[in-house]
């Protein structure tokens, strides 16, 4: 019990660490890198949890596709972050009013909180012990979740057209293969029958 | 202070949240921050329904994460995307010059 108490207030330690750094550091490189174990301990707090499943999708979801893009759109705009810093100094007393008001009410709510034996519970699938926790969510996902699943894939395939469709960038002098414009063309377009007159040649209108 | 409960997840992710919400008001003139204090608050909610999960032995909460992060992925795609069609037009990312829509 201690050791999962120790384990718990490292990763809890780390977790908040690397979230002031997230949002406090200079470099928005090292605030990318901050939020990737920001992500790393999180996973590794689902897992202590025992939803192993989760844990391991918050790292691949996560660091490997969220924080990539994160870091490439860092690297790939040219920006300069010494003026991005600017009065940064100047919002830190009313963010840290905001903040600790929102602090003081989450707290007082869970403090206060009684956990009460009587939820009233809209739908209820109980965790079944006997097999692991991603066949457990395998055999609900699939089944009473289908749609939302399916709803879920909709909302990334829109995400992804939006996406192309908002940094795709037309270029101009650029020759393209127009399918319409090839298979619409006539044989009188292209091709003509001209009369040559012996020593006089013909005269071709390019 | 042994024992791991419900309450300490949930300490730690209303510190997450709240750590989230202070981001935003933070960096006022780096968007790209900005995403990633939204990132945290959508992970400290995750957290929530895990631990939540757990605590019920309901799988239904880590069913409802996992569409959590399907939002979130979506979401910090058309936002980066957004941005960088921002910053080709604008050639900044101060949230201040984010003022054409304003009427």
């Amino acid at each position: 019990m201690l050791a999962h108490a120790l384990v718990f207030y490292f990763f809890a330690f780390v977790t908040i660490t690397s979230s002031l750094m997230v949002i406090s550091s200079k470099n928005t490189v090292h605030a990318v890198f901050f939020l990737i174990l920001d992500f790393v301990s999180i996973s590794c707090l689902f897992i202590m949890m025992g939803a192993e499943y989760l844990g391991m999708l918050t790292l691949i979801v996560y660091v490997g596709a969220v924080a990539v893009l994160f870091l490439f759109v860092v690297m790939m705009l040219n920006v300069n972050f010494k003026n991005v810093r600017a009065g940064f100094l100047s919002y830190v007393p009313f963010g840290a009013l905001i903040g600790l008001v929102i602090l003081t009410e989450i707290g007082m709510m869970i403090g206060t909180w009684k956990y009460k034996d009587v939820f009233i519970k809209t739908s209820e699938i109980k965790i079944n012990t006997n097999v692991s926790n991603t066949e457990a969510i395998g055999n609900v996902l699939y089944t009473d979740f289908l749609h939302y699943f399916q709803i879920s894939g909709l909302i990334l395939l829109v995400a992804m057209i939006g996406a192309i469709l908002l940094t795709f960038r037309q270029k101009e002098n650029l020759k393209r293969q127009d399918i319409t414009k090839q298979v619409s063309r006539e044989r009188n377009e292209s091709v003509s029958l001209e009369e040559v007159n012996s020593f006089k040649g013909v005269k071709l209108n390019d | 202070m042994i024992d791991i409960t419900l309450g300490h997840y949930l300490f730690l992710a209303a510190i997450i949240f709240t750590i989230g919400i202070v981001g935003i008001f933070l960096n006022r003139k780096n968007v790209i921050v900005l995403l990633m204090s939204i990132e945290l608050i959508l992970i400290s909610v995750n957290i929530n329904l895990v631990a939540f999960s757990v605590y019920l032995q309901d799988i239904v909460g880590q069913v409802f994460t996992m569409f959590v992060l399907t939002v979130a992925a979506g979401e910090a795609a058309i936002g980066l995307a957004i941005l960088v069609s921002f910053f080709r037009n604008k050639g900044s990312i101060h949230v201040e010059d984010i003022n054409t829509l304003k009427g």
